[in-house]
């Protein structure tokens, strides 16, 4: 009874938070250049393009499946993005339509997942050099920078001299929808239980299929968003806008406590484990690391995230196998 | 085989005074049982009275608590099944397990095949030696077909080949016949004397008295974990049997109130499902409680399935309190009333690392909800009181259902559904696994439920039951809904001829 609490008060994601806090007091402590107001914006709007997907891949890897097609969404509406510019068409036209070619995208997904009953994992991975492939098709190697300055402002700009990116605000109100989606309504609920077990909530009447499609949807929508936040935050729009940020949102996701095997995580959890990521890119950054070997740490925090909690969960199964050798729990073995 | 001595029966494997304990529940208490060479010994008990737990021991999968496994006469011990197996001991179950690609022959003889140079495979040697295993079972089957396709019956006669290919002495055959039609049944009967003229010990497990009496010299029951009477079959009535099981009043297990038929509550006409079942029509009223038998694999399953919207059905229809159901889509026919406890609770029942809060929640999301939002008050009090009116007995009501047994997880999966107030509630196999005293309240909630004006459809496995609870009994096989027996009709005879397509009803 005492373990159990204890492991309710050690929750993975609780550890995760406390880890982002201590690497924060280290890094303000110890590395040059850090605790100041403009590396903290950077540092946040670097980040959030992470941030950005994680919300919907949270909720997407808690119903037991992934999306590993975001990255090069994102670059696809990005090149799209420049493509139409350059056509001369105004930006507050090309903005809403490169948000409705991040929903077909994300359709797409949903309905070889859904209807072909494809695994996810499969199906994105082939959707994401497809739609990388598009994006090169579309821009080829061009490079679009002369978006109007307004946008480039508020996508790479901060509120006076403080560390607060415009960008931060709008994505304060995503993550609030996605956690109440997540944790306080009955949707989010039900895509618990059908993480955990898909045909136990199918027999509970939750509609999974319906529930799968809406989420792969909106995560194209969001991957799509992203990419045009990218284009603007870093005033480049290129087909290769974004290439191996799927790595860093399942990375940063996983980080965060969310089980790859469905059914378990919180969003806080999840966003601590993004930021977690984007802290340490920073620091590297400022410690002239280069952009590969940070490649190589988020991949090994990718393995690590994995391997953390299934070594926790051994240790405690083999504590309390050693506990109830003696006697069998009633809840393991039925009746004869 | 090389120990037999036909002249000086001494036991080749014997339980002696064998107890097991699974927390609170003492599933064996001070248990013994003699099995000799050339000898079919029955094993008989209701659900739950211990015979798997006996199996298990003497299988190796349990270790006793208290008590010893005689083997030969010298106490044995094993660490795990292969033991067991090393010391010639084989189980054949109910439903075998084969690989569905690989050959008879290399079934039998997986992760042990004959070697040839360069340690490949020797599939001559494999054939020839699978073919002479066939024929010492004298049946015909053709060592290089593959498994997949094979009836349950041929499988089973694989897994006792299997054994044999084992030098196994004793057999142990779990429910053998429960899946099989008459003229298969005949067939494993005559491997079985085969086996026993051979000098192999059978323990023989079946819930069809006449098969006992047809097949085994002696039997030995069990109830609620203590042995009742181990002794010869000669002489013995059914009815002495069945006195020996059970041990009580029947009305005692099966409380069913006499209730007067309402309104047709569930209507299927003409269901279809192609290569499943065919052409199903029947009706449940208010306040029935209507029994769907037949035996495992028969579509008694996939119906209810349908009806639901788990799966979709082909032609046909299903109308729920007058209102036509959609096909393939279980929320509709939720809101519309019906429920469905499932077969398997561990795998669609239960959500099982959720809470036993949660779990019961899943059915009244839209229900409980405010303003869009779970209400996490109005989920708890939902919960909490359906848990208390089944007398679910947990620790905490947030704890994760795993931790529960299996009789107070199924009152969890019943609190689950009887939650949304149905007025069709379906029962796939309700007390499948569970001790007897969760059974009896089962069966009481069930009658309660009719007697409140609920349409129960009850299908299940356990023909007791079935007689015991029904107003009416449907009986499935192969596809096709084949007798529909009156509560005064229905006997253990009628119902097993319909279920094994013997009567043309």
């Amino acid at each position: 009874m005492a373990d159990s609490a204890l492991a309710r008060a050690v929750r993975w994601d609780t550890v995760v938070g406390a880890l982002l806090i201590v690497v924060l007091l280290l890094s303000f402590g110890f590395v040059d250049g850090f605790g100041n107001a403009l590396n903290l914006s950077f540092l946040i709007g670097n980040t959030l393009p992470i941030a950005l997907i994680a919300l919907p891949m949270t909720l997407l890897v808690v119903s037991g499946e992934i999306d590993l097609s975001v990255a090069s969404t994102a670059g696809l509406s990005g090149a799209v993005m420049g493509a139409l510019w350059n056509q001369g068409l105004p930006i507050e036209a090309i903005i809403p339509l490169c948000l409705l070619l991040g929903v077909v995208c994300g359709l797409v997904n949903g309905l070889l997942v859904t209807r072909l009953g494809l695994p996810s994992l499969a199906v994105t991975i082939g959707t994401l050099a497809a739609y990388r492939g598009i994006a090169q098709i579309v821009l080829g190697s061009d490079a679009v920078t002369d978006f109007p300055s307004p946008y480039l402002d508020f996508a790479a700009g901060r509120i006076g001299d403080t560390f607060v990116p415009y960008a931060l605000l709008p994505f304060l109100a995503l993550l609030a929808v996605a956690v109440l989606a997540l944790h306080a309504k009955p949707f989010g609920r039900s895509l618990f239980a059908t993480g955990a077990n898909e045909e136990a909530a199918r027999f509970a009447g939750v509609r999974v299929k319906r529930q799968k499609l809406i989420l792969f949807t909106v995560t194209g929508l969001m991957a799509s968003l992203t990419g045009v936040f990218w284009a603007l935050h870093y005033a480049s729009a290129r087909f290769d806008n974004a290439t191996g940020l799927e790595l860093s949102v399942v990375a940063a996701v996983l980080l965060g406590g969310i089980d790859f095997d469905g059914g378990k995580g919180t969003l806080g959890g999840a966003i601590a484990g993004v930021f977690l990521l984007g802290a340490l890119q920073n620091v590297m950054s400022l410690g002239d690391v280069s952009a590969q070997s940070q490649i190589v740490v988020t991949g090994v925090l990718l393995v690590l995230s994995v391997l953390g909690p299934r070594v926790g969960r051994q240790i405690s199964v083999a504590r309390a196998g050693r506990r109830a050798a003696s006697a069998p729990t009633p809840a393991r073995t039925p009746t004869p | 085989m090389t120990h037999r001595s036909a002249k000086d029966p001494a036991p080749v494997l014997a339980l002696r005074g064998v107890s097991k304990s699974f927390g609170a529940v003492r599933a064996l208490r001070d248990v013994s049982l003699e099995l000799f060479p050339g000898e079919v010994h029955a094993l008989a008990g209701e659900n739950g009275a211990g015979k798997s737990t006996l199996i298990k021991t003497l299988a190796g999968v349990h270790r006793p608590d208290a008590g010893q496994v005689l083997l030969d006469g010298e106490p044995a011990l094993f660490h795990g099944p292969a033991d067991a197996r090393d010391a010639g001991i084989a189980v054949i179950y109910q439903e075998p397990t084969l690989f569905p690609d690989l050959s008879i022959a290399e079934n039998i003889f997986m992760g042990r095949q004959p070697r040839r140079a360069l340690g490949r495979i020797d599939h001559r040697a494999t054939r020839n030696a699978t073919a002479a295993l066939m024929h010492r079972l004298g049946v015909e089957l053709d060592p290089d077909r593959p498994a997949r396709g094979l009836s349950i019956a041929d499988q089973q006669i694989v897994e006792i080949a299997k054994a044999l290919s084992f030098d196994a002495r004793v057999l142990i055959m779990d429910e053998p016949t429960a899946a099989l039609t008459g003229s298969e049944v005949a067939r494993l009967f005559g491997v079985v004397r085969a086996l026993r003229e051979q000098g192999a010990a059978v323990l023989f497990i079946s819930h069809r008295l006449e098969e006992i009496f047809r097949i085994c010299e002696r039997v030995t029951t069990l109830r609620d974990g203590a042995l009742i009477a181990s002794e010869p079959l000669a002489g013995m009535t059914e009815e002495d049997l069945v006195r020996r099981m059970v041990g009580r009043d029947l009305d005692e297990l099966y409380p069913k109130q006499d209730v007067e038929a309402g309104e047709v509550a569930l209507s299927v006409r003409r269901l279809t499902r192609e290569g499943v079942f065919t052409d199903v029509s029947f009706e449940v009223r208010c306040g029935e409680i209507v029994g769907m038998a037949g035996l495992v694999g028969a579509g008694r399953t996939e119906v209810a399935r349908a009806v639901f919207g788990i799966d979709r059905w082909d032609a046909g229809e299903v109308e729920v309190a007058g209102q036509a159901l959609v096909n393939g889509a279980p929320s509709t026919a939720m809101a519309a009333g019906l429920a469905l406890v499932p077969e398997d609770r561990r795998a669609q029942g239960l959500v099982m690392g959720m809470s036993i809060e949660r779990n019961i929640g899943l059915t009244g999301l839209r229900a409980t909800r405010r303003a869009g939002l779970m209400d996490r008050g109005a989920e708890r009090s939902r919960s909490l009181d359906w848990a208390v009116r089944l007398q679910v007995k947990y620790a905490r009501i947030a704890d994760a259902v795993s931790t529960l047994s299996g009789g107070n997880q199924q009152k969890v999966v019943l609190a689950k559904w009887l939650a949304t107030g149905p007025a069709v509630l379906i029962v796939d196999e309700p007390t499948r696994g569970i001790d007897v005293g969760t059974k009896a309240e089962v069966h009481r909630l069930l009658s309660a439920l009719a007697a409140d004006g609920v349409a129960v459809l009850m299908i299940s496995s356990d023909l007791p039951e079935i007689l015991g609870m029904a107003d009416r009994v449907l009986v499935m096989h192969e596809g096709r809904l084949t007798a529909e027996i009156s509560r005064s009709d229905a006997t253990e005879e009628t119902v097993m001829a319909a279920a094994t397509g013997r009567a043309a009803a």
